[in-house]
């Protein structure tokens, strides 16, 4: 069960802290100071909660890594967020359709882990559903305000939703892992959470008038560490850098 | 001699909010529990955002505060629940926002008043603003922008 539970605790927090990178990226170039400083602050939100889900992850497997060990000392393969946190940012309106695709799934995710049958795994949820209210509310208004724009930001809108559509299924994938979750009580099966994405995505994607994609093909592998975009190990370099060039700094 | 813990508290109560340094530890509700544990005096604290860069400053701050007043063990607990709320704002601390310029959270989900002019004509500009806990609006009456400390 602990294993399972790590790995469980990874694929939270991997997805928090590669998007939470992804989304620094931003930090001073957004296209104005109010974009910015909403980037950063999600940034600076998603970067905390992957302190919390990495701090557990290490202590549940008991060998005394941290979540700084976790986020700095692991290659690629080790990790274990979706592929669609690790896609590149694009221009600013695919930046924000990734984040309401996956805002949108992490809401609904942390409504039910709210409910763990594991208190330390539900106190986070407590914790971090209320600044995932704040950012689901904002990048959907983005979407909309941007999908019912003008000619070309609604062009740019609909561009960004068939590149990343594809990448949504992921999230709502079920192996042994969850099987083991579900049936301890700890996390919901992913695959449960999917209606209630649809019909939320639905709304959101008609008032910004935009078409979801019929296909549902879905890329996969990020989440179980099978095989993942050649995206991550780029992040990673930057990321890592410090750690690998003078192991053990400290700020 | 242990000094009490409502004499603790008075102190901790002078230690001002890293980033608005108007309102104490005290004022913005992360301070949950003082308590002696013995010889050891244990503080709980709960984050604001999870993500806070004050966090580890405010811890730095009462341990050095407690430090002054010549408390020798001293151990903070981290508390995640119940989650911070700004219903936890002190009458005072909400005063004092409001003179310094940030309009105080409201159920309302927007602020009551302008905090410089009192006008109700307000509109919102960002949902995020200079630090996590903030929002940015400005008033229709005076024409001026301000902070909003946003419900939570
Ligand atoms: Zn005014």
């Amino acid at each position: 069960m602990s294993a399972d539970l790590f790995e469980f605790l990874c694929r939270m927090g991997d997805n928090t802290l590669i998007l939470g990178h992804r989304v620094s990226e931003w930090c001073g170039h957004s296209p104005v100071l109010e974009e910015d400083i909403a980037l950063a602050n999600t940034a600076l939100d998603l970067i905390g909660q992957t302190q919390l889900w990495l701090g557990l992850a290490g202590e549940v497997e008991g060998q005394g890594r941290s979540a700084d060990d976790l986020a700095f000392l692991r290659d690629a393969w080790d990790f274990r967020n979706v592929l669609l946190v690790e896609l590149p940012n694009g221009d600013f309106g695919q930046t924000l359709m990734r984040q309401f695709l996956f805002d949108a799934w992490q809401e609904l995710m942390l409504g039910a882990l709210k409910e763990s049958s594991d208190a330390r795994v539900a106190e986070i949820a407590e914790k971090a559903s209320k600044e995932v209210a704040y950012h689901v509310e904002r990048s959907g208004d983005t979407v909309i305000g941007l999908g019912d724009g003008t000619e070309e930001s609604h062009q740019r809108m609909q561009a960004a939703l068939d590149y990343l559509y594809p990448y949504v299924g992921e999230m709502f994938e079920s192996d042994a892992v969850d099987a083991a979750m579900a049936k301890a009580g700890i996390a919901p099966d992913p695959a449960s959470l999917r209606d209630a994405y649809d019909a939320r995505l639905a709304q959101v994607m008609a008032e910004a008038t935009l078409s979801i994609p019929d296909d549902r093909f879905a890329h996969a592998g990020g989440r179980t560490g099978r095989m993942h975009t050649e995206h991550l190990g780029h992040i990673l370099s930057t990321m890592q850098w410090l750690q690998r060039a003078y192991p053990g700094a400290t700020w | 001699m242990q000094p009490r813990v409502d004499e603790i508290w008075d102190w901790l109560d002078q230690v001002p909010d890293p980033e608005i340094p108007v309102i104490s530890l005290v004022d913005l509700g992360i301070i949950r529990d003082v308590e002696w544990q013995g010889d050891t005096l244990q503080v709980t604290v709960t984050p604001t955002y999870s993500g806070c860069p004050a966090t580890s400053v405010i811890n730095f701050e009462i341990e050095k505060a407690l430090r002054d007043h010549g408390i020798e063990k001293l151990e903070l607990k981290r508390q995640l629940s119940p989650a911070w709320t700004t219903d936890w704002l002190t009458e005072k601390g909400r005063e004092k926002l409001e003179d310094y310029g940030i309009a105080p959270p409201s159920p309302t989900k927007g602020p009551e008043r302008c905090p410089h002019c009192g006008g109700t004509h307000l509109e919102r500009i960002s949902e995020f603003g200079s630090t996590p806990c903030k929002a940015q609006w400005r008033c229709k009456d005076c024409l001026e922008p301000f902070d909003y400390f946003k419900c939570i």
